[in-house]
């Protein structure tokens, strides 16, 4: 494999990394669903290069699904949504975004050392693929437990599913049927969540899922 | 032909179907007599198929592998000595249960709780006892369980029985699980489950060191060994009698059973220091369950704390034939697991039969207290008689079947001497004192269960009404008396039947019995010792008939009545009489200390005062306190402060998953 190659790919999952980290400091609720077309406009791109890369056609249909689905299709639909539902737009952060930053720093970190450490024998692409790919799984886990509000739950879910595919496209032979499979369970999902939106606002004037718990009759 | 594994196995189906009939028809009045009448038949089919293949072909194995169960394992079925001794045991006990039920169940409050679980439970015992690999071997197993479990919270509504089926689903879940752990480092990493294959394996010693304990735990808590017996005397009384007797007398075995198939079968040759552990089990076994049977009051209670101190007696004598083993001695050892496994079908005899009898004072009494019984036995002198013939055998008095498996655990403890082991040496001896010191104390037990029970004043007035109890109870009670008396003068037939099982198992068996003239029994040699129960039979007929021949010529004629003296006390009402509690007073004193820490208190009015003077005895369990009480109050602790998880918020559940992520990715990273 030659030097560009690698740092092509290295710099579009570097850019994913990077994209994850702006999500964690948007305030508002349109920014973060544009930071999210963004990263999955990054993802594609990156996908699209390793079935460059990779000579594995069928690595750009994953390609196009991303760019459709989860750079068009959802941030629209999160736009309307938010629209129709009339929701509050800016997000309540329950941890405050210096300690967040922070702690997305040193999740990177971990999943740096861990992945370097412990696949030293796989193929160096990989390898910084998966490490890469970690790191935004983590970092949408954080984004999903530093927010209050459910639509940014959501995209912090969506996120964390691009990091799952780049993990998958990274590895040579992952048939086209299991990144399909994940394309279609994160859509059912963004479905099934976005019902459950209504259904929430319906009843509690609010997305705010603090108020699923007060409904519950438990503190915060 | 049909293979007698494969016909025993359509008596379990049989037993199931019965289980599933009992369910359709048990709200209808008939559903007793139907359910018990065809286990009784059931039962009685497959003990004659048994004792058939025990008498014709003793050393003969029949096995049958089912498609059932784990697909690439199947389910393994074997017949061999060991297990047809177990099922006419387990089946004897069933058949004279059933036969007992067809009147005792009449009188059940709920049988649609008791019916369809009675049959599935001997369908359980019997599938235990059948069992080939060890996934059958647990799924039997914890069926056995569960079926009894249900039998004991048939009267769920009475007060502490819901306590005693939970403290029993503890315990027999904790006992499976240390006979999984078991039976996996039998298996080995290969992960063999058939008997045949751990068998021919050859366990290191540091594997051979934790199933024996894996076993102590997981049978000995099904069998009631000190310190795992807490649930027994909770579980056994809170069923219906003929269950009890089930229970006490053939459950327990079940579990003596699985302990001798996994620890001489299974694991090959012993250490000699298993024994040493074993015989310190056993021997503190019965005499703490004997200590715990004399101070009850509750009749049944105390038969199920006897059982435990049958079981440490049991236990003494597989610690024997361990030791024996391990030193290359087989006839010592054969004599050894010949008492075992005598007293294992002696006590299914005399426990059954006692436990009937408590039935049959419980149903005409209504009550289980000792405290308010007595004089029973001018309203059911037939009950009485055959209740004294079981507190005779389980006092192990001769001419009865108690006194010979004791006395051949005696011989057995006789042979220590020739032990190389200085540990052994000292040991036995021990434990031969403890054992006939719990003999004593039994006697001691049930001097008291019979006297305060049956003799006397009735100590309350409902005694007025009893009426002696039905046939069926009868018969069931006066057949097993019968074989108590039975194996008590012709032992050598029993000895004689178990030496196949000790043929398989040890390699060598005890002197063949019935060649002696006049049923005698030699264990070893005639120079050195012989019993003959038969000789003892008719001396004491002979020497209790001459007594009453001349008390009655010389002295009834002189006979008055006259009022009684009263020691000075002016009322004499029958609150007067000795209780088991006063009865128990002078072996509380001398125990009571260390077994019980009890504490007298004696509260004297001062001079001139006329309220009564107070004595009041405050007694511990001391292993609940010790071993049970920690745990139950850590367990409680733990889960209040888990049970605030249950009210955490969405994102404080997310938080925890993604914590916990992030520590395992850290544990992972910083490993070295």
């Amino acid at each position: 494999m030659n030097g560009l190659t690698f740092d092509i790919a290295h710099l579009l999952a570097g850019g994913l990394v990077l994209v994850s980290f702006m999500m964690l400091y948007q305030d508002r609720l349109f920014a973060l669903i544009n930071v999210f077309a963004l990263h999955a406009v990054v993802l594609a791109l990156s996908v699209a290069w390793q079935a460059y890369v990779q000579d594995a056609h069928h690595l750009y249909v994953t390609a196009a699904i991303a760019l459709v689905f989860k750079a068009i299709v959802i941030p629209v639909g999160l736009h309307r949504i938010i629209q129709r539902l009339g929701i509050h737009r800016d997000i309540e952060t329950a941890v405050g975004i210096g300690p967040t930053m922070l702690a997305g720093i040193g999740l990177v970190t971990l999943s740096m050392v861990l992945m370097l450490r412990v696949t030293p024998d796989a193929d160096p692409l990989a390898r910084e693929d998966l490490a890469f790919a970690l790191s935004i799984i983590l970092l949408g886990l954080l984004v999903m437990v530093t927010r209050r509000n459910a639509v940014s739950q959501v995209v912090g879910f969506m996120s964390l599913e691009n990091g799952l595919v780049l993990a998958a496209t990274g590895a040579k032979g992952m048939p086209l049927v299991v990144e399909i499979s994940v394309a279609f369970s994160i859509l059912i999902a963004f479905i099934v969540i976005g019902v459950f939106l209504f259904r929430i606002r319906e009843r509690f004037d609010s997305v705010d899922v603090g108020a699923l718990d007060d409904y519950r009759g438990e503190r915060r | 032909m049909i293979s007698i594994v494969a016909l025993l196995l359509w008596g379990v189906a049989a037993l199931l179907g019965t289980a599933m009939l009992a369910i359709a028809v048990s709200r209808r009045d008939s559903a007793t007599q139907l359910v018990y009448g065809l286990i009784l038949g059931i039962a009685a089919l497959v003990f004659l198929a048994v004792s058939s293949h025990l008498v014709g072909d003793p050393a003969g194995v029949s096995a049958v592998t089912l498609p059932l169960g784990l697909p690439w394992i199947g389910a393994h079925f074997r017949l061999d000595a060991l297990s047809a001794f177990f099922l006419v045991v387990v089946n004897l006990g069933g058949a004279f249960a059933s036969l007992y039920g067809l009147g005792y169940g009449r009188h059940e409050s709920a049988p649609h709780r008791v019916l369809p679980f009675f049959p599935a439970f001997l369908a359980g015992m019997n599938l235990v006892v059948l069992a080939d690999d060890a996934f059958t071997f647990l799924l039997s197993w914890e069926f056995m369980s569960l079926a009894s479990w249900a039998l004991v919270m048939a009267h769920h509504r009475e007060p502490d029985n819901t306590r005693a089926g939970y403290i029993y689903l503890v315990m027999a879940s904790f006992g499976t699980l240390a006979l999984l752990l078991a039976f996996g480092l039998l298996a080995g990493p290969a992960g063999t489950y058939t008997f045949d294959a751990m068998r021919a394996a050859e366990p290191t010693r540091f594997v051979a060191a934790a199933v024996l304990a894996l076993m102590l735990l997981g049978a000995g808590s099904k069998a009631g060994l000190v310190p795992l017996h807490v649930w027994l005397p909770l579980a056994h009384p809170a069923a219906p009698s003929h269950v009890s007797a089930l229970m006490s007398g053939v459950m327990t075995k079940v579990a003596i059973y699985g302990f001798i198939r996994v620890i001489f079968d299974l694991l090959g040759e012993p250490a000699w220091w298993s024994g040493v552990v074993v015989l310190f089990l056993g021997g503190l076994t019965a005499v703490l369950g004997i200590l715990h049977a004399l101070m009850e009051k509750d009749l049944k209670r105390l038969l199920a704390y006897s059982t435990i101190e049958n079981i440490g007696v049991i236990f003494v004598s597989l610690g024997l034939a361990l030791a024996f083993k391990a030193n290359a001695m087989p006839s010592a050892a054969a004599l050894a697991l010949t008492a075992a496994l005598f007293h294992v079908l002696n006590h299914s005899f005399f426990k059954s039969l006692l436990f009937f009898g408590a039935g049959a004072v419980l149903t005409a009494t209504g009550e289980r207290n000792m405290e308010k019984l007595g004089g029973l036995i001018h309203r059911m002198p037939l009950t009485s008689f055959v209740f004294l013939v079981g507190c005779v055998s389980i006092s192990a008095l001769p001419p009865f079947n108690g006194f010979v498996s004791e006395w051949l655990a005696f011989q057995a403890i006789l042979q220590s001497p020739d032990l190389p082991q200085w540990g052994l040496k000292v040991m036995v001896p021990a434990v031969g004192g403890l054992l006939a010191l719990s003999a004593a104390l039994a006697a001691a037990c049930f001097v008291k269960a019979f006297g305060i029970t049956f003799l006397g004043r009735p100590r309350s007035a409902a005694m007025e009404q009893v009426r002696e109890v039905d046939r069926y109870s009868l018969a069931a009670m006066f057949a097993l008396a019968a074989l108590c008396l039975l194996a008590g003068i012709l032992p050598g037939l029993v000895i004689d039947g178990i030496s196949p099982v000790t043929l398989s198992l040890i390699g060598n068996r005890m002197p063949v019995q019935m060649a002696q003239p006049w049923l005698s029994i030699v264990p070893i040699a005639e120079s050195r010792s012989s019993y003959n129960g038969l000789l003892v039979l008719v001396f004491i007929t002979i020497s209790a008939s001459l007594a009453a021949v001349v008390i009655h010529r010389f002295a009834s004629h002189a006979l008055r009545r006259g009022p009684a003296w009263g020691c000075g006390f002016p009322d004499i009402t029958p609150a007067a009489q000795y209780t088991a509690v006063s009865f128990a007073q002078p072996i509380r004193r001398v125990f009571g200390t260390f077994a019980f820490r009890a504490k007298e208190k004696v509260e004297m009015p001062p001079p001139g005062a006329t309220g009564p003077a107070r004595l009041t005895v405050e007694m511990h369990d001391v292993i609940w306190e010790t071993f049970y009480q920690p745990i139950a109050g850590a367990v409680g602790y733990a889960s209040e402060k888990l049970n605030r998880l249950q009210f955490l918020t969405i994102r404080r559940y997310l938080t925890l998953v993604f914590l916990y992520l992030v520590t395992l990715l850290l544990v992972l990273a910083l490993w070295p």
